[in-house]
């Protein structure tokens, strides 16, 4: 590992990551499970509720772990899943 | 928090014409979404914006972009594109399309464009196979995939795509797959503020049809295979990017500059006209 990654950065105590708040749209779903099996952190996984077209859109197991990369964004055929950075006064 | 609220890129959609048709797991709504991602990303003015497309299961993305867009006849996408692009210059016209429609039927069109230099953008979605008409074999069929006409194996020898492109003088030329979806979106970003005829290939999963022949029956298992297979060797030489059951070479692979043929065909017309007022 580079050295400069060993260290703590100077600023970690003032800087907060961004809060990731999902939105899925569930009838939009037509459950290809792209964006679970390609999440880099496993936020998502296969619900058991049964959608408009049939299948089970994903559900959130952790929201907290989303590190917003908004890989699942882009991946979805069908646009149905897409992410936001939670506004301050929501919860941070 | 799962709840009831409109995607953010959906003013770039027709909402009268949403759900679109695709199979789920469909490459071609990833090829959609990375494109209007990066249509997004550049604060593309629509009303200067033309996207053309011929007929297969992709070329509906013509009717699907919130944009003027024309959905051709059958392999006469660049055709109508290079009309609209000499007619009116300031126009971005992109052309989104299959691998049949564009190399098969629209091979010639393909070719003569590239070595003209027209400055119209070219987006295939390569699923190896005729999707909309029961998964026939097509100009970029592996050899011995099964497809309806190949049900022994496929025997003739496919396009490489990205080396077609740069061969007939493409100024850009890139190959990714519906995973590589930031790469994805970079290359269209950039290729829409190129001046001439560019190239972008997307290896694209069909898995209800493609896939359910050659033993992925799933969108899943043909991503899963693109991760695996995938390896990016930008700039290397094109006709060595090679896409085999091991190995997909993903990456860019020309990237350069020449007059486009708009240009050069304004410029002749100025000139004429100057000579004949003499
Ligand atoms: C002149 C003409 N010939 C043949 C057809 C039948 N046809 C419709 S779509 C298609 C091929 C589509 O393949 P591709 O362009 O790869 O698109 P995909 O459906 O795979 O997305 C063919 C041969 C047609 N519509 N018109
Ligand atoms: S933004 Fe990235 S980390 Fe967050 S859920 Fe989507 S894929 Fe997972
Ligand atoms: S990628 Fe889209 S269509 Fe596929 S499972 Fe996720 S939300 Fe559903
Ligand atoms: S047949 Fe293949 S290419 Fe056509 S919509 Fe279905 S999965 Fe997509
Ligand atoms: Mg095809």
């Amino acid at each position: 590992m580079p050295e400069r990654i060993k260290h703590k950065p100077l600023d970690i105590d003032k800087v907060k990551p961004p809060k990731a708040e999902i939105h899925i749209i569930t009838d939009q779903c037509k459950g290809c499970g792209y964006c679970i099996q390609f999440c880099p952190k496993q936020v998502l996984e296969e619900s058991k509720e049964i959608n408009a077209r049939g299948v089970h859109p994903p559900k959130i197991v952790d929201e907290s772990k989303c590190i917003l990369c908004s890989f699942c964004t882009a991946v979805c055929p069908d646009f149905a899943i897409y992410t936001t950075e939670k506004k301050c006064a929501e919860g941070c | 928090m799962v709840e009831q609220v409109t995607h953010p890129l959906s003013k770039y959609l027709r909402a009268d014409m949403m759900p679109h048709i695709w199979c789920p797991g469909c490459g071609n709504g990833i090829v959609l979404n990375c494109f209007v991602h990066a249509l997004d990303e550049l604060k593309t003015d629509l009303d200067k914006l033309v996207v053309v497309s011929g007929i297969g299961c992709i070329g509906r993305t013509a009717g699907y972009t919130n944009t003027d867009s024309f959905h051709t006849t059958h392999g006469r996408a660049i055709a109508f594109a290079t009309g609209v692009k000499l007619a009116s210059p300031e126009l971005e016209v992109v052309i989104v399309s299959g691998d049949g429609d564009l190399f098969a039927i629209g091979g010639n069109h393909f070719i003569h464009a590239a070595r003209r230099n027209i400055g119209v953008k070219v987006i295939c979605a390569n699923n190896f196979n005729y999707g909309m008409t029961g998964g026939q074999l097509g100009p970029t069929t592996p050899l011995e995939s099964l497809t309806t006409t190949s049900p022994y194996g496929n025997i003739e020898h496919p396009f490489n795509l990205v080396h077609l492109a740069a061969a007939a003088g493409a100024i850009y030329v890139a190959r990714w797959t519906t995973l590589h979806v930031r790469r994805l979106t970079q290359s269209m970003k950039k290729m829409m503020q190129k001046e001439g005829f560019c190239f972008i290939e997307v290896i694209s999963p069909c898995p209800e049809i493609f896939g359910r022949y050659n033993k992925m029956r799933t969108g899943l298992e043909m991503m899963e295979w693109f991760k695996k297979a995938s390896v990016v060797e930008s700039f290397s030489d094109p006709a060595k990017a090679e896409i085999t059951k091991e190995k997909i070479v993903v990456g860019e692979f020309v990237d350069t500059q020449k007059l486009s043929y708009e240009k050069l065909f304004h410029e002749k017309i100025a000139q004429i006209n100057e000579r004949s007022i003499q």
